[in-house]
Parts: structure tokens; sequence; C-alpha cells
């Protein structure tokens, strides 16, 4: 083999680390190898995937939607109609107008959080498998990407088992899809319209907001500028921000126990604000549920939102700071294409800054985690574990802080006792796994990417477990 | 546990906690401000400052707030004008002993109604949000470094009881945190080699050098946060929210660690799920179990700080408050004038400070949010120079970069 071929072979090896590493969920044994065409493998996930088999027969939006109105038919029967303590306020508020005042709730029942707990339990674990097994990792992590621009959090305790079917059927079937068509399905999808309050906003003139002495709660309207679409500095103004909460005013959740229908939107016209809304200074007629759809398509494509995508995914794929004229680029693709994602991460793929051979994004611990366990080719996956190693190390999955959801820079998962648990972790799983022979594994999974330093450490280490412990705690393997 | 075995811990702990290195105060005892305890709470989310000390003598008040001016119990007073919510009796406690002062109708110079910009200004100090990347108690810090050399090799003076470092405290000064869970033990051998592994990445090996200091302190202070519990915390029940009772149990363990007679002098406590949309004046809901854990978490800071609470400030602060008017949904929205905390045995409390700016129609910012007439940074500038003594040039210069016009409050904490 001559030169010219041996830096052919080695680069291609690099680039399918890259690949599987900084676009990918973590490389297996023996996968890097095989990838002879990075890009391309890339590439192909760029178009709509199978629900992971991890996640078949898990329950649908309908499904747990229609186990609330069973739990509170459930909670009558107890002494004088007690709402347990933990119970979702707004769960206890349907058709009430006034707060329910009076005493805790006595005795011993069983709880809102123990009823619904162990179903967000088994979505955890659901998604993790999804990850650890899955052959197209780039795809999970962009589903991964979009669930976090629009995230909804377990926070809020009625949305605790709807966070793993919104993910399933707002995001997932759009992630190659059109913008605008994920960004419908997230405002219209009960989790949503839960967890940002619409569910509970009328329109003050509105027959059921005169009716019930009722009015807007503009929580969705501005966290769909701020967050999902326009940036904070997209130029809208406090008006706007009223205007587009009028106008989704009726935008509800089919709660009816008796319908059986999939789809659990339901537009409340009774609910609606009548009138003409003016938003960024373009008006839009009275028009039901089109009023607000129509505000929803211009913020879509707008250049503002453009903008604020291209820098969130960049920056979230290249570096903490991304570069400007990648950012440029992929703002432009994402107007030039209508706001095709496809297009959008085809951009990212083919931008040299996305292949650089520094490792300069920190991994989030949901990625720390499922890319140690693809290192171990661990197939029996250790459970709960998962979520308490998640949680200790700042990351309780499906519990994003906030509508912000979860932080995407370094300085956020670096935090001392973070790093620690991260150490921790690799301990636990150094000792709970048969001896391997470590070297090999570490050129096997890191590849060119292996640093000379880290190489020699494990080469010294006292025992196959401080090896192993080293590996995965080296910055190599920390940082993608 | 058996009270004998309660006393041999507690010995063992304070031996423990004396010998322990990382929080090294190497200032003598002659400067006051190195014994001088801080502890900032960071409600996140836009605590109603409305809510907790409701302006009941307002001629407006009621007819404003609507529904929200219903108390199930009356609301403890504090001044003509103000009161506090009945679950903060703790707090009303303080304020009686003159340890508790409000600031009431104060703003950050970012108005608009962004939670995410909104607390990036409260915790940068900045004037606009994402102007800096570092936080204004961490500035507090390095601004003293000729004095105390709180670098980034230099012992952490502050910890940040979460397990991530929030931006306030994030910065160039030593820094730690801690939070409670272990997943697993790491050998000392291995954490040598993963130091000199770290050597070409600064940020890990910071992280690890810290993280170190933290887990020896740690192990220690787990022993003794017994004590903290067997003396503040006899006769609390366990909260009913997680979040709540992680509230508690962050405010024992920073008493604990701040306690300590080498401990740090600075903790960051944080606390979410502040924002009231919906329903916010239901018994059960989560406003009230936020506020019963914030009052609890004052008490049981006190009760771990022990003698050391007559040398602390806690300042409680939130990004902004709430529109004065209910929401369509029995909540009230994003809003600007807002309500701060001090609490302590260092405050000069039993008072509202407060430039009232009434509550009818005309009154209100926008048509809608309590009018701030007071900047905030005022009263965290009056802090940092009365209770650490941080220069007026290093507040203006470094903390709260061009802050000229905001001038500090004065009088706020006891001379040391």
């Amino acid at each position: 083999m001559n030169d010219i071929q041996s830096d052919r072979r080695s680069s291609a090896l690099a680039a399918a680390h890259l690949a599987l590493n900084r676009f990918g969920l973590g490389t297996r044994p023996g996968q890097a190898a095989l990838l002879v065409s990075p890009r391309d493998w890339l590439v192909a996930q760029l178009s709509p995937q199978p629900l992971p088999q991890a996640m078949a027969g898990l329950p649908r939006t309908v499904d747990v939607l229609l186990e609330f109105p069973k739990f509170l038919a459930e909670q009558k029967i107890r002494p004088q109609g007690q709402a347990p303590s933990d119970m979702p306020s707004s769960m206890t508020m349907q058709g009430s107008s006034a707060p329910v005042k009076g005493a805790a709730a006595p005795g011993i029942e069983i709880s809102f959080g123990q009823r619904f707990g162990p179903g967000l339990a088994t979505e955890v674990v659901a998604r993790f498998a999804a990850a650890v097994q899955s052959e197209t990792g780039f795809h999970e992590r962009l589903v991964w990407f979009w669930s976090n621009h629009f995230v909804v959090s377990a926070t809020r305790a009625q949305a605790i088992n709807l966070v793993g079917p919104y993910e399933r059927e707002a995001i997932r079937p759009h992630v190659n899809g059109r913008f605008v068509d994920m960004l419908l399905a997230v405002m219209r999808h009960p989790a949503m319209l839960i967890y940002l309050d619409n569910q509970q906003s009328f329109g003050p003139n509105s027959r059921a907001g005169q009716r019930r002495d009722k009015g807007l709660n503009e929580n969705l309207a501005r966290e769909a500028m701020e967050l999902h679409t326009l940036g904070v500095n997209g130029g809208y103004t406090q008006a706007d921000v009223t205007e587009l909460a009028r106008a989704l005013t009726g935008w509800g959740v089919r709660y009816n126990p008796l319908s059986t229908e999939e789809d659990r939107f339901v537009f409340d016209a009774a609910r609606h604000e009548p009138g003409t809304r003016t938003v960024l200074g373009r008006r839009y007629p009275e028009g039901g549920v089109e009023q607000a759809e129509a505000v929803l398509r211009d913020l879509a494509a707008h250049p503002a939102t453009a903008r604020f995508v291209a820098h969130k995914l960049a920056r979230h794929f290249v570096s903490d700071d991304p570069p400007a004229d990648l950012v440029k680029r992929l703002s432009n693709i994402f107007l030039e294409t209508g706001g095709s994602l496809a297009a959008l991460h085809q951009g990212l793929v083919d931008s040299p800054q996305a292949w650089s051979p520094a490792a300069a994004k920190v991994k989030r611990p949901d990625e720390y985690l499922v890319s140690s366990l693809r290192a171990l080719d661990l197939t029996e996956l250790p459970g709960p574990a998962l979520q308490i190693a998640s949680r200790a190390m700042g990351q309780r999955q499906f519990y994003a802080p906030s509508p912000q959801g979860w932080d995407d820079q370094a300085s956020a998962w670096l935090a001392p006792d973070a790093l620690l648990k991260r150490l921790e972790w690799a301990d636990a799983a150094a000792h709970r796994i048969p001896a391997r022979d470590v070297r090999l594994l570490a050129a096997d999974v890191l590849g060119p990417q292996l640093s000379e330093s880290t190489r020699r450490e494990i080469d010294r280490a006292e025992s196959p477990q401080q090896a192993l412990v080293l590996l995965l705690a080296s910055p190599e393997f920390l940082r993608r | 546990m058996k009270r004998r075995d309660f006393l041999q811990h507690s010995a063992l702990a304070s031996l423990a906690l004396g010998a322990w290195p990382a929080f090294g105060q190497s200032a003598s005892k002659s400067n006051p401000s190195a014994e001088a305890r801080l502890v900032f709470i960071v409600l996140r989310g836009g605590l109603d400052g409305l809510f907790a000390v409701p302006a009941v003598g307002d001629p407006n008040f009621a007819s404003s707030r609507g529904l929200l001016a219903n108390y199930d119990s009356a609301p403890l007073p504090l001044d003509g004008l103000f009161a506090l919510h009945p679950s903060l009796t703790h707090l009303h406690g303080l304020y009686q002993q003159k340890q508790l002062l409000v600031a009431h109708a104060v703003g950050l110079p970012y108005q608009q109604r962004s939670h995410f910009d909104a607390q990036n200004v409260l915790d940068t100090g900045a004037a606009r949000p994402f102007e800096l990347k570092d936080g204004w108690l961490n500035r507090a810090l390095t601004s003293q470094d000729a004095a105390r050399r709180s670098t980034a090799q230099a012992q952490p003076q502050a910890v940040a009881m979460a397990a991530a470092i929030p931006l306030v405290l994030q910065g160039g000064a030593s820094v730690s945190n801690w939070s409670g869970a272990r997943l697993g033990e790491v050998q000392g051998d291995t954490l040598d080699r993963l130091a000199r592994l770290y050597g070409g990445d600064p940020a890990l090996a910071t992280a690890l050098s810290r993280a170190r200091s933290a887990m020896e302190m740690g192990d220690d202070a787990t022993v003794s946060m017994a004590a903290v519990n067997q003396r503040g915390g006899a006769n609390k029940r366990p909260r009913v929210t997680a979040g709540a009772a992680s509230l508690g149990a962050a405010a024992s363990q920073a008493a604990t660690f701040l306690a300590a007679a080498q401990g740090p002098r600075l903790a960051v406590l944080e606390a979410g799920g502040w924002d009231s949309h919906i329903n916010q004046a239901l018994p059960q809901g989560q406003l009230m179990r936020n506020l019963t854990a914030l009052d609890e978490a004052m008490a049981l800071l006190q009760a771990g700080l022990g003698a050391v609470w007559q040398r602390t400030v806690v300042v409680v602060a939130t990004e902004f408050g709430r529109t004065v008017h209910t929401n369509g949904t029995q909540g009230t929205d994003h809003g600007v004038g807002m309500a701060a905390l001090l609490a302590g045995g260092a405050v000069r409390g039993g008072r509202v400070l407060s430039d009232w700016p009434g509550l009818a129609g005309p009154q209100l910012l926008d048509g809608r949010d309590l009018r701030p007439t007071a900047d905030l940074r005022a009263l965290f500038k009056g802090v940092l120079a009365e209770h650490w003594h941080v220069s007026s040039a290093a507040l203006e210069g470094q903390v709260f970069v061009g802050s000229g016009a905001v001038k500090p409050w004065s009088g706020l904490v006891h001379a040391a």
C-alpha cells in the first residue's frame, strides 16, 4: 500500500468516526470500519424512517387522554371527593370558574404521580433503547434536536404522559419534512396546548369567554414567537403577542371520553375571539381556526425564523459559537426551499465546518450515556438507572426546566459536579461489565480521534476497569 | 439515629470540615467581609410579587387583583400598605425581628417580558440581554481578586447548590457546585490519571479539580447534614413536591457549607416553577407549595447557619413580576415590576422599601404591569457595598458595568 492510499483510507476512517460520533449517537465496536461512505450514510437518513422498534406499542395521545377522565371518576368515590394534592390544578378546574378552596386531601389515595408516573418511566427507557439500538443515529439526533426546539416538559404534571406521544406524533413524522408542518403539528398537539396553557385561554369577547367570565392566556403565543419561530430579537412586540394569543383562542384539546377519534385537537369556535387580527403589521381577517394557522404560516416563512433555526442547528452540531458563514448558508437554504428540513439538514452535512477534526462540542448527558452504552456494545440496558444517571448529570429526561428546552453549550454541562457524575457513571459501568481489551476498544470506537495521551494512559492503566474509565472519561469521549 | 451516634457523627463532621482545604479563606479575620456570608436564591419563572407581598392598603388592590385578592386566611401584616402571603410565616417572624426587608415595585433595566432574556439580565447584571457572558456574582468575587486571589486556580469561595452552575455564578472566579446523588465511586488514583489526561483541555481540567474539592467536602458534609436536620427540621414534615423538597435540602446543605470555618462565603440556590399562568391561588397549587417551600428553606438556612446567620444576607430575586390583573385563567401573565427580599441576621430589616406606584389603571405599566420605580441593581449594589465592601469603582466598572446612574441603596446591612 502506498502513502496516498494509506492517507485516503485514514481520512475515510476519520470521516466515518465523525459521522458516527458527531452527527450520530456514537460508534459501536466494528461499526466505523463498515461505513464506506459516511456522507451517503448521513444523507440516506434524511428520508422518512420507521418508528424505532423499542417504541412499538407505546400509547398514543388518545390513549393517555382517555385515562384522565377514568382517573377523575375514581377520585370522585373517595371521601368528600377531594382531589389528590399533586393533581394538576387545571384538571380540577374543568368547568369551574373560581379556584377550589378547601382543605388538603384526607387519607392516602393513589396520587396523580403514582398513577401516571410509571408511564413516563417506560417512555424514558424506550427512548434510550431506541437510541442505543439505532442504526440511524443521525435521524435520532435530529428527532432530539427538534423535540428540544419545540419542547414539552413533564414539569407540567398534566403533560406527564403526553411527552412521549407528542414526540412520536408531532416531531418524528416531520423531522425531514417542512418546518411549517412541524410547527402546525406542534401547535395543534394536546401536549403543547396543555403545557403552554392555550387549552385554557378564552377570547374575552367570545361567547364562552363572556358566559364564563374568562379571558386570554398569552403563554403559547409568546413562546411560539420567541422560542419556536422568530427568536427573541425577531422584531415582534407585546401587541403582536397579544394578537396571536387572541387568534389562538379556541385551539384546544378534545377531552370527550365518548369519542375515540385519534386526532385530539379541537377548535372551539365558542371560545374564539371574534374579529380581525394584526400581527407584524399584517391583517388576518376573522376565519376560525384558519386565522391563527395563517399567522403561523407567515411566522414559519419569516427570515428571522430562518436565521434563528439555522443558528440553533449549527450550534447544536458544530460549535457553541458557530461560524457566521455557516449560519448564513443554512439560513439561505431554509428560505430558498420554503423551510425544507431535509434540505437544511443536508446543508449541514455538506458544510466543511461540520467536519472539522477538533471536537468542539461537549456531549449532552443523554448523548454521553447513549454513546457509552453503544461503545460497550450493551444490548441489555440498565433500565431505570439511565434516568437516575441522566438526572444526576443535570438532564432529567422529559423534564426540561423551561419552554426554552435544554441548554446547548458546554458551560451548561461541565459544572464540576456534573462532570464528576459522568466519571462515576463510567466507573459504575466499568465495574459491571465483563473485562475486555480496552486498548482495542478505544482504537475501534474512537479511531483517529483517539489522542496519543489517552492511548498512553489506557496502556498504563492498572486494571481493565480503570482503563475503561479512562476511555469513557477521556476528553475525546466526553466531546463530539 | 440514636442520640449517641448522632453526637459522634457531629464531632467527626466538624473535625473533618475544619480540616477540609477546598474553600480556603486565606483572608485574615480582621477583614470583616471575609466572614460575611451571602446567599442568593433565584426564583425562576417570575414570582408574582403582588401575590407574595400584597399591597393590601392600596385602595385599588382588591378591585385590580380580583379573585387573587382573596386569601384563605388573612395576609400577615407588615406595615399599613403591605402584607405577606399567609404561607410565609417564618419570613413574617423574621420581619418582626427586623431581619427581613422587602423591596417592592422594583425592576430590571430589561423591560420586555421574555423569561429567558429577563433571566439573562438578572444573572449577568448587564443592561441588555446577552451583552455579557458571565454572572455578576462571579464578577463580585473577581473584583476582590487582589485581596483574595479568587482566580480560576484559587480555592473556590462560592458554591452552587445545583447540578449545573447558574449563569449568575459563571465566570473567571473559582466556584464549585454540589448536588446530592452519587452514581459510583471513582478511585483517587483514577482521578489523578484523569487530571493528567485533561492537561490539554482547560475546561475539563478546571471542572475536575473543583469537583474533587467539592467531592471531599460532600463526603463530610453529608454526615453533618444529619445534624442540620436534627436542629432545624425536627418538626418539619416532608413536602409534597420534589422541587419543594429539593429547595429545602439545598438550603440545609448550603447552610452546612457556609457555616464551616473554612467554608465558602457565597451560595447560590435556584428554584423553578414560579410561572403561574393558571389557577395560581389554588390552595394545593404549585405557587402555594413553592411559597411554603421558600419559607421553609429560609427556616432551614437559619437553623443550619446557627451563629453564622448573624453575618448572613440572603437575597431572594426573580426575573420579573406578573400582570396586576388576573388573566383569563385565574393566573397572571408576564409583567415587569416585581418584589425582592433580603433576609438574615445582618439585614436591617423590618421595612418595606418602595416608591409605590399605585395600582389604578393609568398607574400601571402598559396598562397591565406593576410599574417599576426602582432598579433592582440598586439593591444588589447596596448589599455588595455594605456586606462585602465591594468598592464603588468595582461596582460600576466591573460588577454592574455602566450602572453609574443606579445609586446603591444604603443602610441595608448592619456594619460588621
